[in-house]
């Protein structure tokens, strides 16, 4: 029996805006308990909320980047239910009226590109945080407020890896939008699924469950997987699944249902009464997306085509908005003929030395800046120095700070390419290597790789290798 | 429309208040009363009348996203029937 | 006007004949604040009309904020659902005992500004503002000065027999469904509703937000616009204040109405007002007849339904507001059980189990009933259109009338226990207020006369939108040419 997973995912993320959706306590993240609070965010009696421009902005913006259409007239409703962390007992939220809905977003797979329905955002606020002890709880507001937008997924995702995918193309998007910081481990970032599975080919649902307290993206994925699997053996042992929410357990790698019964919940949703409804005008909507930049998936493709980059290169760089910034600059102020240089360097000796040092490829520091890194790839092809050369030099650069060209000066690392300097080291590396002689002689291409390897150890690396090959080629075919 | 002593408890639960069995009994009565008079509005015709959420004709209030100060902690949580190094606490919370 | 012969009968004062007597120094504010105090030591354990308040009396402790304004120097009694920064502010329920906002509201910054004494006693109302006569207080009633053992009206009712018994020279109330309108007719004074956006809501302890206005209760229309001249403005920090200029509503006051179309609504006058209230009401309409003003019958056809769209509306909403009085942080907890932790939910069970009293039992199980699942579009939904049908039936009137003038209350003030044991009685005692309320106009009720057995009746003066000039000048020409608003109560 074949099964298919049907999942829907539920995105909730903090607006990166500087104060909170209905009052203006700082949002900062990492404060001492209930120090960004006041009586609107704790909802004192007699407080009322008041909203943040710049959160309905950045909501309008991310319903356009998600293919939405943004309703003229949007409203805000309360959703009722009890919990500590819940100031007032109900959350300001958006219900029958949200601001957008009926969007898209496609990701690649593999081959080819499917494309993910976005069933509405909305906009509401957070709440607070709980800390549980032994025998009580310690509640901090500092977190209630915060604007969320709540981005709601078809159940057009059929794969743990789909959900992963889809994920981070959100992520993609939201960076480049600068509305969010997305980061799941800092709580800016959280992501509910719902998993049902089915037989392949039948159209009826099965039953859901949602699984909740998945830490990251790769939580998500490991939760689906095992959900998948789990529900898939109750189905062909026979037993009927429960829609129920369940929780990801990291330590014990498996789902778990909640430990408090639940009840069929009823918030009461009504038009919040202390919030006038929004008009969205054409012409407010047109202002938001002139702010819109270029998006992740048009970016990759104008790389593509623009400067030649297999789409792998392309979503290597495009993956951070001000690394595919800084890239297209140095590519556009690269003076040489052969730009795709600066391509291997991007989705090579940048990004590792990038990782290496636990910083974004964008903020990584490059001694002498631009000028020098576009200096030492030309240099490169320019003959000056082997390509070799030049990432150890590089990597010396960010290391101890010396500007790259100055090391090369220093040690005396330029390229030896006349075949009078490279004469002696070619003799040596033939006489030294008879079996590797006789096997290039003998139809082995591999061996004379050997010996070109061998003149560069003699040259300390500064060899350049197409030369060095041509000599020995001559050489070896006259000895 | 009426309301039984079922309903009252378990919109009594809703709202999370206790009611003393009396209170329920007292209460459900009451309650049934006060719905037949408010019974009278299913007499009125109204599909095509839109509701009104809201009296005043405005829209789109806004507020800069400028930071001002926010409370002193000490101010924050000088009603906290219980507090402990800068939380409210409360009982435990069972997820 | 009795003039007082000794400094100790300034209390009897309207707020306007103290300023002109601070400003020419005739008198000093201490001199205000002593004859207050002597009045509430002498009355007010009668009345009862202020809360939390030391047996007897010493010094009605103030809140002066050293600046000078229209109403400088003057104290003025605030009702204990308004936010008071460090003063005890707990709507007359156990749930909220011991609060103390760490913020004033906005009225309370306004008043300041403008020079009033905040006294720090806070008038008497119905828990919550849940009720039409005080009686639902968690400290006990307020007792009617012109008959104490009748009910000053509610829910603020400590408002209106404060300045009735002369014990304040002006109160802030608030009112939801007639609020601050039934109390002032009840004791004789004047009380205004403003439109719904006129004062800010900052700082009220929300009953029903899209119903709730702060408003003044004087013993003149005059103090009436004074006060209202101080409150009125748009609030940032509410999202339904408009931003609307706030005229000099004094300048309102011309007695003159020469000319003015009034309508009567007939559904006010059928059965179910007391026939003596009704023929005082109909003298009153004889006289601003008389005053230059032409009469005549109007409909408001969706007037009985009313009171049952305000009890699915207002209930509903309240029901929302008043969620987060939890024990969590601030108010009552209810303590745990000893033997064993209290868990969560039975703190929350029992916190609000025994803080609220049986009116916000009531109320919130109401509205929480007719939000739920299965029931919001029979009850709350419906209720809402309704309150469309109640707008448009004024918003016809008023595009033919200047203003519309009813009784405020079908009855005088009734006896102290007499309809608390039956809800639905009491709901019924708003049926000429509520609609106001639902429409978010304007409203006044001033003093019309007095019943047989010497309880007071009050006049409504309805206006549209933003019409609080035309209440002042209806008003104002009523009273002063009618002497109601110059008797006094016996407090015995």
């Amino acid at each position: 029996m074949e099964y298919q997973a049907v999942i829907g995912l539920e995105v909730h993320l903090h607006l990166k805006t500087r104060t909170k959706a209905f009052c203006g306590c700082s949002t900062e993240f990492g404060s001492q308990p209930n120090t960004q609070v006041c009586p609107v965010c704790l909802g004192f009696p007699g407080s009322l909320p008041v909203l943040n421009k710049v959160a309905l902005d950045y909501a309008i913006k991310t319903g356009l980047a998600l293919n939405c259409k943004i309703q003229e007239y949007t409203k805000f409703d309360r959703k009722n239910y009890f919990y500590p962390d819940l100031p007032k007992n109900y959350q300001i939220s958006q219900y029958d009226l949200p601001f957008s809905k009926g969007g898209f977003l496609d990701i690649d797979l593999d081959d080819k590109t499917k494309r993910i329905g976005i069933t509405r955002v909305h906009l509401e606020e957070d709440a607070g945080k709980l800390i549980h002890k032994e025998d009580s709880s310690l509640v901090d507001f500092n977190r209630a407020g915060i604007p969320l937008l709540e981005i709601v997924s078809e159940p057009d995702i059929n794969s743990p890896q789909e959900a992963y995918e889809y994920l981070s193309a959100l992520k993609s998007i939201l960076e480049y939008l600068e509305v969010s910081d997305c980061d799941m481990e800092k709580g800016s970032l959280r992501c509910d699924a719902n998993i049902s599975v089915r037989e392949k080919g039948k159209t009826q649902l099965g039953t859901k469950a949602e699984l909740k307290n998945m830490n990251s993206f790769k939580g998500v994925k490991d939760a689906l997987e095992f959900e998948i699997n789990r529900q898939i053996e109750m189905l062909e042992s026979g037993e009927k699944i429960i829609q129920e929410t369940r929780l990801w357990d990291i330590k014990e790698l498996k789902t778990v249902p909640m430990r408090t019964k639940e009840e069929a919940k009823d918030y009461r949703y009504f038009p919040e009464p202390d919030l006038p409804p929004f008009i969205i005008t054409k012409d407010k909507i047109e202002e938001v997306r002139k702010g819109i930049p270029e998006l992740p998936r048009e970016k990759l493709a104008r790389f593509a085509k623009d400067y030649n980059l297999s789409k792998y290169d392309a979503r290597v760089i495009v993956f951070s908005k001000r690394y595919a910034d800084i890239t297209e600059k140095r590519m556009k102020e690269y003076p040489g003929k052969d730009k795709k240089q600066v391509v291997n360097w991007s989705t090579g000796a940048i990004l590792s030395e990038a990782n290496n040092l636990n910083c974004p490829p964008d903020e990584l520091k490059i001694p002498g800046g631009d000028p020098e890194l576009i200096g030492l790839i030309k240099s490169v092809e320019d003959g000056k120095i082997s390509h070799l050369v030049a990432k150890s030099v590089f990597t010396e650069s960010i290391s101890n700070g010396k500007l790259a060209s100055v090391i090369i000066k220093e040690k005396n690392l330029f390229q030896i390419s006349d075949s009078t300097s490279l004469d002696g080291f070619v003799e040596e590396a033939i006489k030294e290597n008879p079996k590797s002689v006789a096997d290039f002689k003998a139809g082995k291409n591999n061996a004379l790789m050997f010996l070109v390897g061998q003149v560069m150890k003699k040259s300390q690396g500064k060899a350049n290798p197409k030369i060095v090959q041509e000599i020995l080629k001559g050489r070896l075919v006259d000895a | 429309m009426s309301i039984d002593k079922d309903t009252v408890k378990y919109v009594a639960h809703l709202s999370r208040i206790e009611l003393a069995p009396e209170e329920l009994e007292m209460l459900s009565g009451q309650l049934k009363d006060i719905l037949d008079f408010i019974d009278k509005l299913s007499k009125l015709e109204i599909k095509d009348i839109q509701p009104t959420s809201h009296i005043l004709p405005i829209n789109n209030v806004l507020r800069e996203d400028s930071p001002r100060e926010s409370l002193p902690v000490a101010k924050a949580l000088a009603n906290a029937p219980q507090k402990s190094e800068g939380f409210f606490v409360v009982p435990k919370v069972i997820e | 006007m009795n003039k007082p012969d000794a400094k100790s009968n300034l209390n009897i004062m309207t707020a306007c004949e103290l300023i002109k007597r601070l400003g020419s120094k005739e008198i000093t504010s201490s001199q205000i604040l002593s004859a207050l105090q002597a009045k509430i030591k002498e009355t007010d354990a009668k009345v009862k009309a202020y809360v939390r308040v030391a047996n007897p009396v010493d010094n009605p402790k103030t809140q002066k904020p050293g600046v000078s304004g229209a109403l400088s120097d003057i104290p003025i009694a605030i009702k204990d659902n308004i936010c008071t920064d460090g003063l005890n502010t707990e709507c007359c329920s156990k749930i909220l005992e011991g609060f103390k906002p760490p913020y004033d509201a906005t009225v309370i910054e306004k008043l300041k500004a403008a020079g009033a004494i905040i006294l720090e006693t806070k008038t008497n109302m119905d828990e919550f503002a849940f009720g039409s006569s005080t009686e639902n207080s968690c400290f006990g009633p307020t007792r009617n000065p012109w008959g104490l053992e009748c009910v000053p009206g509610g829910s603020s009712g400590g408002s209106a027999a404060a300045v009735a018994a002369d014990e304040a020279i002006m109160a802030l109330g608030s009112d939801t469904g007639g609020s601050i309108r039934q109390p002032a007719s009840f004791c004789g004074v004047v009380g205004l509703k403003p439109t719904y956006g006129r004062v800010s809501r900052y700082g009220l302890i929300a009953f029903a937000s899209s119903l709730d206005q702060i408003g003044p209760l004087t013993k003149d229309t005059r103090d009436s616009a004074l006060l209202m001249n101080v409150i009125s403005g748009y609030d940032p920090k509410d999202s339904t204040s408009v931003n609307k200029e706030v005229p000099d509503y004094t300048k309102a006051l011309t007695n003159d109405i020469k000319g003015l179309k009034i309508g009567i609504p007939k559904e006010y006058f059928i059965e179910g007002i007391d026939p003596e209230v009704k023929a005082i009401v109909v003298d009153a309409v004889e006289k601003l007849k008389s005053l230059g003003a032409s009469c005549q019958e109007v409909s408001l056809p969706h007037t009985e339904y009313a009171v049952p769209v305000y009890y699915i509306v207002a209930t509903a909403e309240a029901s929302s507001n008043l969620a987060r009085f939890d024990g969590v942080q601030y108010g009552y907890r209810a303590e745990g059980v000893k033997e064993k932790l209290q868990s969560l939910i039975n703190m929350y069970n029992n916190t609000r189990g025994k803080g609220f009293g049986e009116e916000a039992k009531r109320r919130i199980i109401l509205g929480t009933f007719a939000l739920s699942h299965g029931y919001y579009d029979a009850y709350y939904l419906k209720a809402l259109k309704v309150r469309t049908l109640i707008k448009q039936d004024f918003d016809k009137v008023f595009s033919q009338f200047d203003c519309i003038v009813a009784p405020t209350a079908p009855t005088v003030a009734f006896r102290i226990g007499e309809k608390i044991n039956d809800p639905l009685k009491m709901y019924l005692s708003d049926i000429y207020t509520i609609s106001a309320n639902l429409a978010g106009i304007p409203a006044i009720s001033v003093p019309c006369g007095f019943a047989k057995n010497g309880l007071p009746v009050g006049l409504q003066v309805l206006a549209k939108p933003f019409g609080e000039e035309m209440l002042f000048r209806v008003a104002h020409t009523y009273e002063q040419n009618t002497p109601w608003h110059l008797e006094k109560p016996k407090v015995s």
